[in-house]
């Protein structure tokens, strides 16, 4: 069997803690949350800590505050079992709670976090892969070598930006909340992220996610749609998160954004454009649809071929907005294969 | 006249529920010994290469290190399954053939040691030009993988012909050509597999492993040693699923014992699941072209086969699988003329070997498959087409392999009843024309598919040639009225060990739990040949049935005399033996014992079984034929999305010919696990690799469903009582899977006129073959060649089509005494 290589465990019980610990510890230590991410990825070399701060341990880190009025507030270290079944999420921010409720399977979802799916590595199936297959197939530059073997003329890696709940925190306007040795501070998710699949978050390295703030629910619905071979337990290869804040029947505000098809989360504007203004009728929907591929740069690093994932953005989002529109009762939540 | 049984029929639990679920079963890496070391393989990273220098010193000099071998520790010797094949090296010392190729082990303190150790060693190579595919490999005779063989990269070249085929053609109403591939895929047991070497101060060695054949791995550990066999125990552990992956010898079981014979301690070696697709022996990918005549009505005029097989870098059971892929299509339908070529071709991949169903799977989907094609050209009901023309029972097939009973009409019959076939098979194939829905609507249409198979009941011939039996058990009986079976089947989780319980529990009236079945070792059980080829139920069941009627007749004699009654009048039931109509009288089954033992001394029985002889009388004729054959008959729903090209299954309908069902729970499961795992292979599994390196050697990313995944599964059992099994009962562990694959394909292309004449079918398959139907094109999807290629001259023999079978063939120690 695959062995977790020996690490020093430190158990902080407070914020502060945890931030002095990380600072002093410097870059061989890291956070884990549930560590339903990291010790996998431990077992096959991708990372080598010496030290692991957990985060479990800090009570004001768990637990949903807040109203859909005045807008949710949801600590990084709740599990995502947690967020999916509470029942402002589930009925005023149903795309999160889709979101969560379709990560991996149950018994991770009780382990894993929203911080730590929020934090979730970017993946590769050059890069997901143990020691001696990488040394067989020749390293790359996420990790033990220097070129990217998915498109061998790029100087940066295109690793896959994985998360289910990163998609729809950034189309519900959600903002994180770091703290670091200089201080908290409030970004909005959209700007928690950057296009590089080795650095793809954008918070600095000694800085700990500590909540995610949801903007009152008022008008806005949302949707997640989730592509993926196996509807138990795999990772999204694409994910459709839609928000439309409606008043009447015209959409006021829209956003789309595509988890698992880039290095980051991509907004889709032009889709959003084509919606606002607009009743969700037909029409409005094919157009949005049509409008919302643009973004979506899937390269042949994931399960299914990238054309496919690429092609499927626009039924996904035509079928998430024909969803929020209310046009068919629809499926159950995805498809399953 | 019915007969009456107690145990046989019951949905009873398997004797090994309790450990299983209650996680008390212990596996090979489940065992520790005193001082007990850890080994690691080091694997080669390249496909194809030679090996220039290994320096083993620095892994050696690590702390806590015991030992470091390589090919050199090991005696120079090839060896192989086959002992047509022996071409592998549990240490490679020249050459590496594939990623994963074993090059060095190592023993030490914990694994983590043994890990780094591994990392240490230091190893040259000269690579060779990789062959990662069938056409490659025939394409670049230049490269050899191996020496031997039947031609550069060819491992085996077969054709052999059974009548007139050209003939058969031009007697033909309508004569179809079809190309198909299947490709390769794993088995994936949950458990992977491990070792526990003890080579002891005496000299002696045991290991415990997780394997489907310790007689096997027994006297092959004795030539790759250079030990005698009779200083070698094998022990088979409990094994967490087999499927056939744990069916031939292997580097990590090898290693371990060498390690330990040299560091004197025992040694366990436990893969990881990456190492497992690595062990492989799995489906061959198999590409086919198929040409099949058929008159106006539906029948078979003729069949002409070929297909390639793409064998991965060794032969393991190659030349059988090659074999495999011709010889069973005749038992299905009236085939009165058969030509089958086949080629097994060397390629720098993990050997392929036998998966559940082994060398089948791949042309059952192209003959179903193709027959629908020609049912709707021929505008037949394809179930209507199939029922007409079955084998008849006790016949003789084109290639003189003899078929005794076949319940596969009334298979047929029932699954196109529960599915509503004839309701639903219309109305499926007219909303085809029905227009689409608007994009934002998930735009899905159903289809029902049909396909049937058949499968053998056990190999008429081992492996090695021999005139001894197939399977033999001892039986003891104790005087606490407890009885032992000593055999040396394997249970891989199928529950064979269940069913030996329950066949003795039932000849000597006892409860099965009153019955001890030892695990297979060499040391202790009479020979098994192993679990495969669907025997094991067959050939030990027979054993033990006939070590436990010698039993009882001895117990009866001796109760006979104490209750002044004649034998024959007494029955055994309920753990007591005594006469019908006075059963007050009767004794218990224990005090039986005692009188038995006092008069006849210590209760010891044999049972020994091997197949009746029917092998052909030409070469080749050895595979193939079978004591009896299973039959299944599968309708699958399912919904095709048209904008995704997902499919959907809602329902499986399968009606499986199991002869007698001898626990219908076991049956059931059987069935499932088959139905299951060929919707797999169906939809997603896939055994490929990029680069030269296996694609996805995880159980995350080698896409297999899982029980959120399968649909409902309605089972349904037909007995067909053969005279061949025991109590009537044939095979249920590989047949089911078959019809699977071409059902689904079958009703795939009912909901969408989309033909994917390519395993696995794949969304982006089918939505490449809706993009040409609505180009107006051909909507296929699949090969369109097959490489340029000389088959052997066939041996030509006279078809054997519907000739009686002989009567029961007299079985060989049917009657011989103890
Ligand atoms: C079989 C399997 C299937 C999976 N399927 C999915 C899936 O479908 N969708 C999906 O999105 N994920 C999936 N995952 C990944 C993972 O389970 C989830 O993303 C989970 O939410 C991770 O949370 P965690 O708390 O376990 O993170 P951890 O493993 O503890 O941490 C993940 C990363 O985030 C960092 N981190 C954690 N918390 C914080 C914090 N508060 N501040 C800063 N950094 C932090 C860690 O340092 C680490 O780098 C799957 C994993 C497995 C093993
Ligand atoms: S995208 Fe390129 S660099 Fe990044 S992990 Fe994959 S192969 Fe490596």
């Amino acid at each position: 069997m695959i062995r977790l290589p020996a690490f020093d465990y430190v158990a902080p019980r407070t914020v502060d803690d945890a931030v002095r610990n990380l600072a002093d510890r410097g870059p061989d230590a890291m956070l884990v949350a549930g560590g339903t991410d990291l010790f996998p990825n431990m077992k096959r070399g991708q990372f080598e800590p010496k030290t692991l701060i957990g985060l479990r341990g800090i009570r004001e880190l768990a637990g949903v505050s807040g109203d859909a009025r005045a807008g949710l507030t949801i600590g990084a270290a709740t599990t995502l079992s947690a967020v999916a079944s509470h029942p402002d999420v589930a009925r005023r921010y149903a795309a999160l709670a889709t979101a969560a409720g379709l990560v991996s399977s149950p018994q991770l979802r009780n382990a894993g976090t929203l911080g730590g799916n929020v934090c979730v590595d970017t993946r590769c199936n050059y890069y997901n892969q143990s020691y001696e297959w990488r040394k067989a197939v020749g390293f790359c530059m996420k990790k033990d070598g220097d070129i990217c073997l998915v498109a061998p003329g790029s100087d940066r890696c295109w690793a896959v930006s994985s998360s289910d709940t990163a998609p729809v925190l950034w189309a519900l306007g959600a903002t994180a909340r770091l703290a670091g040795p200089a201080g908290e501070r409030t970004i909005p998710v959209s700007a928690l992220y950057q296009d590089d699949g080795i650095v793809y978050l954008a918070k600095r390295p000694d800085e700990i996610l500590t909540e995610l703030a949801l903007p009152p629910a008022d008008g806005w619905d949302s949707v997640y749609l989730k592509l993926r071979r196996r509807g138990s337990f795999d990772f999204p290869v694409l994910g459709v998160a839609v928000a439309v804040r409606r008043e009447g029947e015209i959409v006021r505000e829209a956003r789309v954004v595509l988890g698992a098809v880039a290095s980051t989360p991509r907004e889709a504007p032009a889709a959003a454009t084509a919606l606002v203004g607009q009743r969700l009728t037909s029409e409005t929907i094919t157009r949005a649809a049509e409008a919302a591929a643009g973004p979506a740069k899937p390269l042949d690093n994931t399960d299914f071929t990238h054309p496919y994932r690429k092609r499927l953005v626009r039924v996904y989002v035509a079928r998430a907005l024909g969803r929020l529109a209310g046009l068919h009762a629809g499926p159950a939540m995805e498809v399953i294969a | 006249m019915t007969k009456r049984f107690t145990v046989v029929g019951q949905p009873l639990p398997k004797i090994d529920a309790w450990g299983k679920v209650t996680g008390d079963t212990r596996y090979a890496d489940d065992l520790v010994l005193p001082r007990l070391a850890f080994g690691k393989l080091l694997r080669s990273p390249h496909a194809h290469a030679r090996i220039t220098r290994i320096d083993t010193t620095r892994a050696r000099a690590l702390p806590g290190v015991y030992a470091v071998i390589t090919g050199a520790d090991l005696p120079r010797v090839k060896f192989g399954i086959l002992p047509v094949s022996q071409d592998e090296e549990a240490l490679c010392t020249e050459k590496v053939r594939m990623v994963g190729d074993a090059v060095a082990a190592v023993a030490a303190v914990n694994e983590e040691t043994a890990d780094r150790a591994c990392r240490l060693i230091e190893v040259d190579y000269a690579p060779l030009p990789a062959l990662m595919s069938i056409q490659e490999s025939l394409a670049h005779p230049e490269v050899r993988i191996h020496e031997y063989g039947d031609g550069p990269n060819v491992h085996k070249n077969v054709a052999l012909q059974f009548g007139d085929v050209e003939a058969a053609f031009a007697a033909a109403d309508l004569v179809r050509e079809d190309v198909f591939f299947y490709e390769g895929n794993t088995h994936l047991p949950m458990e992977q597999h491990a070792a526990v070497a003890h080579a002891t101060p005496d000299g002696k060695l045991t290991l415990w492993s997780s394997t489907q054949t310790p007689h096997y791995v027994h006297r092959l550990l004795a030539k790759i040693l250079e030990m005698p066999a009779a200083h070698i125990r094998v022990i088979a552990a409990a094994v967490g699923g087999g499927f056939g992956g744990k069916l031939d010898p292997f580097s990590h079981e090898i290693a371990a014992c060498r390690l330990s014979q040299l560091i004197g301690r025992p040694v366990k070696i436990a893969c990881t699941r990456e190492e497992v697709f690595y062990i492989h022996r799995g489906r061959h990918p198999v590409l086919m072209w198929i040409k099949t005549g058929f008159t106006k009505a539906g029948d078979i005029t003729g069949c002409h086969l070929k297909t390639w097989l793409d064998g991965g870098a060794y032969g393991s059971y190659g030349v059988a699988s090659t074999f495999y892929t011709g010889v069973i299509n005749p038992v299905t339908y009236k085939m009165p003329v058969y030509k089958f070529e086949g080629a097994r071709v060397f390629t720098n991949k993990p050997p392929c070997g036998p998966k559940r169903g082994h060398g089948t799977p791949q042309p059952r989907f192209a003959l179903e498959v193709q027959l629908d094609k020609a049912a709707e050209q021929l505008g037949l009901d394809p179930a209507d087409m199939r029922r007409r023309i079955l084998v008849e029972p006790f016949t003789k097939t084109a290639n003189h392999l003899t078929v005794t009973t076949i319940g596969l009409g009334e298979c047929i019959d029932r699954v196109v009843e529960a599915s509503r076939w004839r309701d639903k098979a219309p109305r499926y194939a007219a909303a085809q024309a029905e227009p689409s829905k608007p994009l934002w609507q998930p735009r899905r249409r159903r289809g029902v598919g049909i396909a049937c198979s058949s499968y053998m009941t056990g190999a008429g011939t081992a492996i090695y040639w021999n005139n001894m039996p197939h399977s033999g058990v001892v039986l003891r009986a104790d005087r606490s009225g407890g009885v032992t079976v000593l055999c040396g089947a394997t249970d891989i989780g199928q529950g064979s060990d269940s069913i030996l319980a329950y066949l003795v529990a039932e000849v000597l009236g006892l409860d099965p739990k009153d019955v001890h079945v030892h695990p297979a070792d060499t040391s202790l059980t009479p020979v098994d040949l192993g679990s495969y080829s669907s025997r094991v139920t067959l050939m030990c069941g027979h054993a033990a049935i006939q070590a436990a009627e010698r039993l009882r007749a001895v117990v009866f004699k001796a109760v006979a005399a104490k209750l002044e009654v004649d034998a024959a009048t007494l029955e055994a039931r309920e753990r007591k033996v005594g006469v019908a109509h006075d059963w007050d009288k009767a004794v218990d089954f224990a005090r039986a014992v005692e009188l038995g033992e006092a008069m006849h001394g210590v209760l010891a029985f044999a049972g020994s079984y091997a197949p009746p002889k029917r092998a052909g009388k030409y070469k080749g004729g050895g595979v193939g034929p079978s004591p009896c054959y299973s039959y299944s008959a599968c309708v699958v729903e399912l919904s095709v999305d048209e904008d995704t090209g997902e499919v959907e299954l809602h329902d499986v309908w399968i009606a499986h010919d199991i002869g007698r069902a001898l626990n219908p729970l076991l049956v059931e499961g059987q069935v499932e696990g088959s139905v299951y795992m060929g919707i797999g292979e169906a939809l997603m599994e896939a055994q490929v690799f990029r680069k030269n390196v296996h694609k996805a050697p995880s159980m995350l990313e080698y896409k297999t469903p899982t029980t959120l995944e399968t649909p409902e599964i309605h089972t349904i059992l037909v007995e067909t009582d053969d005279p061949e099994g025991p109590f009537g009962a044939k095979e249920a562990g590989q047949g089911p899977l078959l019809p699977v694959m071409p059902a689904i394909a079958n009703a795939i292309y009912q909901a969408v006129g989309v033909r994917v004449d390519e395993i696995p079918i794949t969304p982006e398959k089918v939505l490449k073959g809706l993009e040409l139907k609505r180009q107006g094109k051909p909507a296929r999807v699949g090969p369109d060649r097959v490489p340029l290629f000389t088959f052997k001259e066939p041996i030509v023999v006279e078809s054997a089509f519907g000739a009686p079978a002989e009567a029961i063939a007299v079985r060989p120690f049917a009657d011989s005494q103890t």
